[in-house]
């Protein structure tokens, strides 16, 4: 089998801030009961962190799980462990009602990086992209300019952002409009 | 002549000079200047032609309020039009046009149509041109349009880039005025979120202009220390060259920051639109004086009083040597005083007040500059420019008493808040008789969610009048809209003023009051749009008694300035010729944007590459590559046909399907919706979204169903795989995925919300090609490590395995009557195993197919195509689909509504295949006549055509459409009128035209 080949093919941008494709990425979207301790530990196994809050996410390690709504979560994993994480999930949560989907190839991930990488952000998405609103550890789902989107921040500097595949070009030029050299609004300083 | 002073200009940069040119003349003005004032410093009075006389205009006033100065801005793909030239900064190499003249500015053959004012009053497009009927279009509405108009439209793309930014706020501060500083200062001391913006460069308002104390402190002093003050407050930011354009529900504001306009060559975004939400809005946007309603008060040379000042005070312009001032309320005084101090002479103060006194009309005194009360201006002579005053009493008819030469006129109808943002989310406005304004009603404030006011007018955009009372007002609405955001940490003293002592304004809607018919047709209220005071008497007396009907009818208020002159002047002057108060005739709707921004900036990143978005599938740049003829499928762009050299896209067409047919085609089917739904209750739930059972379909197996909406209507079809006991895998239509997708979980989440099941949408979790064709399993085979042989995967059933390496899904379905596999994989995979099973096909002759070919083959073989076929009032029984409906269901949706009498009608139109007898291709939603007339005398019709091509396959034309009763009348031929007169005839047939009995398709 062929090496995976994402949207974009980790295509980057240098702007005020930098815009980076970042290639394949394993993602499982599990619906279920949030509160149950058999889907939260079926997911906490794989991503090896703890579960996520309305809103908000958690990282270790390259691996996570992002809250997307009441019913579901994005579980994040190294892309070549997708299927089988999925499978795990799957086996884990048999008998109970539950929808687990590798969706990794569904989607695009990219990094935008950069002390005004907020501005990129904020340019195209009616998000709240304030210090004080958004930190690591917060998860929106919401829409960069006229697509779906979802993201969160990384570290203090870099915003992930999850975009459907087929808009990833769109999502990657808007970015690029976004970040342009010299065109930061010094907002968020 | 306007002319510059040798002194002063506060906001001016005399070190650094600046080129521009206006009508292609060079001129120079300085760092700070705007055009308008750049204009004046250079003599230039005359700066445009009015809209409908084409009279001359010159510069009335200092701000975004500006009727006359517009001008085309820049050229070639920086060319705009209707730029204000107050509010346009001077930059080098500037270049300007005036506007609505030909063939030059100074003789302007338009002007004649002044000569015809008679006979052009409000509304004469409704009455003078009615008759003879064909001339209206062929003649006149032609040569209006000719003669009306404003800047030129650019013709090429805009060179410039625009972008927006979301921000939110705890308390937002439109206006950067002494009220808008005190209001932020304030509301940033209690801790809130504070952004301040301001339409202008430079900060402060008019205050540095009218001097007074603040803190004991020039008014300059204290903006620079409160800037400075604001910038230390990590909570405070502050945006200059920023305006507030429209205030909406929710507390979303827009506002239009304008980066790069003073700045052409910095290739930075030129416009910034910034989409606000706040908690609390205040609206500090001050207060702007209304003009004079006397006879030939559109003279160049004209001028607001307030212009005067902040051109003589901002810029060191000086509007004239001689400039009459003439005024209802003290203010204007400072007009008289300041031309007086810089040495101009004021020849009088025309005071339509009986009487006043106060300390500003001492200081005019004091100055030795003459008042005269109780006079009004009878009318303005000159013609080009002012040259002189014609002076009567207010209280008379317009008898001339004297005459006084001058050439300027600074005047002042006293001030109207700029209530416009307050008022655009329903804020309520209160008129008050001692002020002679409107100005917002502290009951009737714009609500929010909570019920709760979001918006707060501060400062004189509050109706304060005074600089005491302007920051005492601003202070505590700063206070207050901080706390209703919930913050209230600490609170700085206010910022204090002196008292000051005016007398009352005087309520002057004509000057004099008593004036003539033929004075009244020279009073202008509307510059820009050339309404007079006679005009909005003659909508009165119409019957115009509405003040939105009033303004339709004369067009008072509806040009680029938005009446913010003339609104108020014409609705008093409305409210006199209906006898009625001011505050019952009330005002007209003020909608944003409060002064116009540009297309480019609501556009933002929407254009070009970014216009909207384009969706890919993994194989599209290979396409792209491959001579793909694209067709946008919803947002996806599909390959219609791979054109080669040198041939016509219908050729193409042709050999796509004729390869397909004989050897091996190729199609890139990943944009078909593909809807996973899992639970215990997934079974039961797709037996009532499809018109067939769902819930008996065996793990392995497809079926082909049907999706109707509660109204029976066909909304979709597609292919339904069952994965395991719970889980099923629907394909859609392409443009149906989204839609469907949400038709589902609506149904779940409102209706069945106790059913368990779960749908995920994994339309781009997989390419998906389809390989068809005679050579389809040949050339899988080749690939190998999958049984494709027809025992081991037989026609509609699916399974999984290794395909030459690859993990695929294979289905075994077929839209094209032909032997094929639909293969699912990552979509990370979709180019790979594209590439391979185009080698793998070589030997084969694979060519890949596009859109149409599928089209033209499915067509062939009678299947439907949802939006071809249906067209939201087609139910699967027109379709001969009646099979596809189950009869064991108690329920599915649209059930029931395909058992109301209408749908069962025999006489509905129905499916069937349509053959011309010449074997000619029908035209694509071609009607069949029937015999006699409808109502309407219209031809009847008894069908139509839904789908057409030529068939390569039966070397014809060959058509599906809808014909009453159609299938019972197999043979019938009709006629189908083309729109160039021409009948074609089609014979009636069956739908399918090709392997009706389905064996290649289950080789």
């Amino acid at each position: 089998m062929p090496d995976a080949v994402s949207a974009l093919d980790g295509a980057a941008f240098e702007g005020f801030a930098r815009v980076e494709e970042a290639g394949p990425c394993g993602m499982i979207a599990l619906r279920g009961d949030l509160s149950s301790t058999a889907l939260r530990t079926a997911a906490t196994d794989i991503a090896g962190t703890g579960f996520p809050e309305r809103r908000k996410a958690q990282f270790a390690d390259g691996k996570g799980i992002c809250w997307m709504s009441l019913d579901e979560v994005l579980v994040l994993c190294p892309y070549r462990e997708a299927a089988a994480a999925a499978a795990k999930i799957e086996k884990a949560l048999h008998g109970t009602h539950h929808l687990a989907a590798n969706v990794s190839d569904s989607r695009t991930l990219f990094f935008v990086s950069g002390a005004e990488s907020r501005e990129a952000i904020a340019k195209l998405s009616p998000a709240d992209l304030s210090p004080a609103a958004f930190r690591p550890g917060q998860f929106r789902r919401t829409r960069l300019a006229q697509t779906p989107a979802a993201f969160w921040m990384r570290d203090d500097l870099t915003v992930g952002v999850i975009v459907f595949r087929s808009v990833a070009q769109y999502a990657f030029d808007a970015l690029k409009k976004a970040a342009a050299p010299g065109s930061e609004a010094g907002f968020f300083r | 002549m306007s002319a510059r002073m040798a002194e002063g200009g506060l906001l001016l940069n005399r070190d650094r000079a600046i080129e521009f040119t206006f009508n292609g003349k060079r001129m120079t003005g300085f760092e700070g200047d705007t055009l308008a004032s750049a204009l004046l410093a250079n003599g230039q009075l005359l700066v445009g032609r009015s809209f409908k006389y084409h009279r001359p205009r010159g510069i009335v006033a200092s701000g975004p309020e500006e009727p006359n100065a517009l001008v085309n801005l820049g050229r070639g793909a920086r060319l705009e039009p209707n730029q204000r030239a107050t509010t346009t900064e001077l930059f080098d190499g500037l270049e300007a046009a005036s506007q609505n003249h030909w063939p030059s500015l100074e003789f302007d053959v338009g002007v004649l149509s002044s000569c015809l004012s008679r006979f052009l009053p409000a509304g004469f497009y409704y009455k003078t041109f009615i008759h003879p009927r064909p001339a209206w279009k062929h003649v006149f509405e032609p040569l209006i349009r000719q003669s009306a108009g404003l800047g030129k439209a650019p013709k090429g793309s805009d060179a410039d880039v625009y972008e927006h930014f979301h921000v939110h706020a705890d308390v937002l501060v439109i206006g950067g005025g002494i009220a808008g500083l005190a209001a932020a200062r304030q509301a940033g001391a209690a801790g809130a979120e504070v952004l301040l913006v301001e339409q202008f460069p430079h900060w402060g308002g008019r205050a540095p202009v009218d001097g007074g104390l603040i803190n004991g402190k020039h008014p300059s002093r204290w903006v620079a220390d409160t800037v400075a003050e604001l910038e230390r407050m990590p909570n405070v930011r502050l945006r200059a060259r920023c305006m507030g354009a429209g205030v909406y529900d929710h507390g979303y504001v827009l506002a239009h920051e304008r980066l790069s306009d003073h700045a052409p060559e910095d290739n930075l975004p030129r416009h910034r639109l910034w989409k606000i939400r706040a908690r609390q809005v205040v609206t500090a946007t001050g207060a702007i004086e209304r003009p004079l309603p006397f006879a030939f008060n559109d003279r160049p040379g004209v001028m607001l009083a307030s212009a005067v000042r902040d051109y003589a005070v901002n810029h060191a312009v000086s509007p004239g040597d001689r400039t009459i001032v003439v005024t209802n309320n003290d203010d204007a005084y400072r007009t008289a005083v300041l031309l007086r101090r810089a040495g101009l002479e004021v020849p009088a103060i025309i005071d339509a007040r009986s009487h006043a006194e106060g300390p500003l009309i001492k200081a005019a005194h004091d100055h030795g500059i003459p008042v005269e009360f109780g006079r009004g201006i009878v009318k303005v002579k000159g013609h080009a420019r002012v040259e002189g005053a014609a002076i009567g009493a207010q209280a008379g008819e317009g008898a001339v008493l004297e005459e006084i030469a001058c050439d300027a006129i600074a005047m002042s109808g006293g001030w109207s808040p700029a209530v416009h943002l307050w008022s655009h989310c329903g804020g309520k406005l209160a008129w008050d008789d001692e002020r002679v304004h409107f100005r917002p009603d502290p009951e009737g404030a714009p609500t929010g969610a909570d019920g709760g006011a979001f918006v707060r007018a501060a400062g004189m955009a509050n109706g304060a009048v005074t600089t005491a009372d302007v920051l005492a007002d601003a202070d505590a609405q700063g206070r207050a809209a901080a706390e209703a955001a919930g913050h209230a940490r600490r609170r700085k003293a206010g910022p204090k003023a002196d008292p000051e002592q005016h007398a009352p304004a005087a309520a002057v809607w004509m000057m004099p009051q008593g004036a003539s018919a033929a004075l009244r047709q020279k009073m202008w209220l509307d510059f820009q749009n050339d309404v007079k005071v006679s005009d909005v008497q003659l909508a009165a007396q119409e019957g115009f008694e509405s003040v939105e009907h009033a303004k339709r009818y004369t067009t008072l208020g509806m040009a680029t300035d938005q009446g913010k002159l003339s609104n108020i002047n014409g609705l008093a002057v409305l409210s006199q010729s209906l006898n009625k108060a001011v505050q019952q005739v009330g005002t007209t709707t003020f909608r944003p944007p409060y002064s116009p921004i540009s297309m480019g900036a609501i556009a933002g990143e929407a254009r070009d590459e970014t216009f909207q978005p384009i969706r890919r599938t993994p194989i599209h740049a290979w396409h792209e590559a491959n001579g793909a003829f694209w067709e946008p499928v919803g947002q996806w762009r599909r390959p219609y046909c791979y054109r080669r050299p040198g041939e016509s896209v219908e050729e193409a067409v042709r050999r796509e399907v004729k390869n397909t047919r004989e050897a091996l085609g190729l199609l890139d089917a990943s944009t078909l919706g593909k809807i996973l739904v899992k639970g215990p209750d997934a079974g039961k739930f797709l037996d009532m979204m499809y018109t067939n059972m769902i819930s008996t379909l065996k793990p392995g197996s497809c079926r082909y169903g049907l999706m109707c909406n509660e109204n029976g209507f066909l909304i979709d079809d597609g292919v339904v795989a069952r994965i395991d006991g719970e889980t099923f895998l629907c394909h859609t239509t392409t443009g149906g995925a989204d839609r469907i997708h949400a038709h589902m979980e609506e149904w779940l989440q409102t209706e069945w919300w106790d059913w368990k099941v779960y749908t995920a949408n994994l339309t781009e979790q997989y390419a998906q090609i389809a390989v068809v064709g005679p050579k389809a399993r040949e050339a899988l085979e080749q690939l190998g490590g999958f049984d494709v042989s027809s025992e081991a995967l037989p026609f509609m059933a699916w399974a999984d395995g290794k395909l030459g390496g690859f993990g695929v899904r294979i289905y075994r379905i077929s839209f094209s009557g032909e032997l094929s596999y639909e293969i699912a994989v990552d979509a990370n995979q979709g180019q790979a195993i594209w590439n391979a099973l185009m080698q793998a096909g070589a030997e084969f002759g694979v060519m890949p197919y596009g859109t149409e070919a599928l089209h033209v083959m499915r067509a062939e073989k009678g299947y439907i195509m949802i939006g071809d076929e249906t067209d939201g009032t087609v139910i699967p029984q027109d379709l001969g689909l009646g099979w596809a409906i189950s009869k064991k269901k108690q329920d599915f949706l649209g059930k029931r509504a395909q058992e109301r009498g209408h749908m069962i009608d025999p006489d509905r139109w129905k499916l069937v295949g349509l053959e011309t007898l010449d074997g000619s291709v029908l035209p694509d939603g071609a009607y069949a006549t029937a015999p006699g007339t409808n109502a309407n005398g219209q031809r009847k019709v008894q069908g139509r055509v839904t789908s057409t091509y030529y068939s390569p396959t039966v070397g014809r034309g060959i058509a599906l459409g809808l014909v009453k009763r159609g299938p019972e009348r197999t043979g019938h031929v009709l006629e189908f009128p083309g729109t160039d007169g021409a009948i074609q005839k089609a014979r009636i047939v069956g739908p399918v035209f090709y392997d009706p009995e389905g064996e290649r398709q289950n080789a």
